[in-house]
């Protein structure tokens, strides 16, 4: 039979023999294809409560006072929220608008420049030939397994004698690339764009910026938003590095967050409500692109 | 100028029927060159910026680890393998490799099974699933310090939650800050809230992947859901699974956010109860200030994660190839002859 032969669907079932017969099964039914019963959005419900709950009871101990930690059953928010809130963002040691400032900006510059270089890096990889492109792939993938720490001790010394210890740029420049965004842009392209279109706009007399440019940058499109989502959260979330480079008066969030937990805060009502504070940005972006993000890590799957 | 005259004139006569010579124009060439070009310029930011910033700081370690380094004059002397030696007769090390384990252990073994199984919900036909996945996802997005900070006091000694609920329940409080058990217990716990939906989500993505009909062909043949779940979905997710327990392992040798955060001096407890390989090269490193140890500790981080990485390897090719030989294709085998002599039963039964 051709490819382009229509197969009637009436022609198909005949030909299964009890197919009606089977598809009504009831253990068929009973496995995959019908709602599944109580238990499965019971053990969903379970799911996400664990999810939910460290951050609702942080947000009750971080609106009550210095007492609420010590009752076990304290479910219900108390009135203090913005008074322990204001006391940690009035707090000259924490030094939280500065670092909200600084982690929004550093993200926002890593996630922009990880997707521009890695959408670049990709498109050649995926689409272009060249001497050594493979091998430089496969080396690319290697250093994925590289330790984060194994660069650390020279990275802190190179930025000392630039004068750049405690500087923001100490975090931004050695985030601007990423292997893993160069992997999962070279992955996508490869199967998104049919080389027949890139060969169309070459015979048209398209340049190779401006084939990759109406092509590739069309195309990579939904990836790059992924992995801009992605750089972004990882970037937020970073601690390690940030932690040894910055100093205290210019932190990002996370850099802030440690020193709630000091001597100068023994109260931890006012120490969750800073968690509170501090993970309410991020929850937002997740209320809005959640779903992206989701896909993302499905998708990812399947390839990686 | 003249070069490109000469070279004209040369091309010219060494043509030996007369025909003019095939001149390429000014946009053919630029044209030719974009060609060849253009791939390496794409390439080369991240290529740039990783010479700059990873392979020249990890070379830079390795002859770091060789040496005294001196803070003041912020240069070293060379000593041989005398950091490295340091390093490996630390009681401290052990601990910490010890417990780096333990961790490792304790988070990812709990968190990979429960992940299987929450996914396992999640890839049947329920209702909302957007809702379903998201909600999983939620502690992704929360930082790690945060996450260290909230569980901290939960599982604070005195006034935490998980205590006064075992008060409650009639069971005596849990040493969480003491114990080196207890201390990484508690630590995986923040691992596991932080990462099981997202793992779940990677192995869902899997599950998904399977073709239904196998399902279906193991339905008629009369296999219950367990069953199935074990002879099909758990095989087919063989190559997600090793590639979550790699990123696992090496994510999980790395541990530092959350045993940074478990108590307020953040060095891994009295006792060195809870203090990692990765703690340990911070406070060498950076608390103690000596570079030259600490450069010497990155390079025997890279080492046992080398090693691991190797033996997940060969743990694979091990799986992969079993997978090859004796289930897949004779399983294939074995079920195509099943629904074969069913249909030649139903057939004759006519």
């Amino acid at each position: 039979m051709s490819i382009g032969t229509p197969t009637p669907l009436a022609v198909v079932q005949e030909s299964i023999p009890n197919a009606d017969k089977r598809r009504r099964g009831a253990k068929a039914i009973r496995i995959r294809g019908a709602r599944p019963g109580f238990w499965a959005y019971a053990t969903l419900a379970v799911v996400f409560i664990s999810a939910v709950f460290p951050l609702y009871w942080s947000f009750v101990i971080g609106s009550g006072d210095a007492t609420t930690l010590r009752q076990p059953f304290a479910w219900i928010p108390g009135g203090n929220f913005l008074d322990n809130a204001s006391s940690v963002v009035g707090n000259p040691a924490v030094n939280f608008w500065p670092a909200l400032w600084n982690s929004i900006y550093s993200s926002f510059l890593i996630a922009a420049s990880v997707v521009i270089t890695s959408t670049l890096a990709g498109w050649a990889f995926a689409k272009l030939k060249f001497l050594g492109g493979p091998a430089l792939l496969v080396f690319v993938v290697a250093t994925m397994a590289v330790p984060q720490q194994l660069g650390v001790v020279p990275l802190y010394i190179l930025f000392s004698e630039l004068g750049w210890t405690g500087q923001i740029g100490a975090i931004i420049i050695p985030a601007l690339t990423s292997a893993f965004g160069v992997f999962w842009m070279t992955q996508y392209l490869r199967q998104s764009v049919p080389d027949e279109l890139i060969e169309a706009a070459r015979v048209d007399g398209a340049s190779m910026i401006r084939t990759f440019w109406t092509v590739g940058v069309t195309a990579a499109r939904p990836a790059a938003a992924m992995l801009f989502l992605f750089t972004f959260v990882g970037s937020w979330n970073n601690f390690f590095w940030p932690f040894i480079v910055l100093d205290r008066q210019n932190p990002t969030l996370p850099v802030a967050l440690s020193l709630l937990q000091s001597n100068y805060f023994v109260d931890y009502s006012i120490v969750l409500a800073g968690v509170v504070l501090a993970t309410i940005p991020l929850l937002l972006l997740f209320i809005f692109a959640g779903k992206q993000l989701v896909s993302g890590i499905m998708q990812g799957a399947v390839k990686g | 100028m003249t070069l490109t005259d000469t070279r004209r004139g040369e091309r010219s006569s060494a043509t030996p029927d007369g025909r003019p010579p095939r001149v390429l124009s000014f946009s053919q060439r630029l044209s030719r060159w974009d060609l060849k070009i253009s791939p390496y310029l794409y390439i080369s930011p991240f290529f740039i910026m990783f010479a700059v910033v990873g392979l020249f700081p990890i070379a830079y370690t390795a002859v770091i680890s060789f040496m005294d380094w001196d803070l003041v004059r912020n240069s070293g002397e060379f000593i041989g393998f005398d950091q490295y030696v340091w390093i490996l007769t630390q009681p401290h090390f052990w601990t910490a490799l010890r417990n780096t384990f333990s961790i490792f252990l304790l988070s990812s073994i709990p968190q990979l099974i429960l992940a299987i199984f929450i996914a396992a919900v999640l890839d049947r036909n329920i209702r909302a699933k957007t809702f379903w996945r998201m909600s999983v996802l939620i502690p992704f997005v929360v930082a790690p310090v945060a996450v260290g900070l909230i569980f901290n006091a939960m599982f604070a000694d005195q006034s935490g939650l998980i205590n006064s609920w075992l008060s409650v329940v009639g069971l005596g409080p849990v040493p969480w800050h003491v114990e080196p058990f207890w201390s990484h217990v508690a630590i995986a716990t923040m691992v596991n809230y932080r990462w099981m939906g997202y793992n779940a989500l990677i192995l869902l993505a899997a599950m998904q992947a399977v073709n239904r009909d196998f399902y279906e062909a193991a339905t008629v043949d009369g296999a219950g859901p367990i069953r199935q779940f074990f002879s099909i979905t758990l095989p087919s997710l063989k190559p997600t699974l090793i590639f979550v327990i790699i990123t696992s392992t090496i994510g999980g040798l790395q541990i530092f956010d959350e045993p940074r955060m478990f108590d307020q001096f953040g060095r891994g407890g009295a006792g060195q109860q809870w203090l990692t390989i990765t703690l340990y090269l911070y406070d060498i490193g950076w608390g103690q200030w000596n570079f030259g140890r600490a450069a010497a500790m990155a390079w025997i981080l890279f080492i046992i994660i080398l090693g691991i990485g190797l033996i997940n390897l060969l743990i694979t090719r091990n799986l992969v190839r079993d997978e090859g030989l004796r289930s897949e294709t004779s399983k294939q085998q074995r079920r195509e002859q099943a629904k074969a002599a069913k249909k030649n039963v139903k057939e004759a039964g006519r």
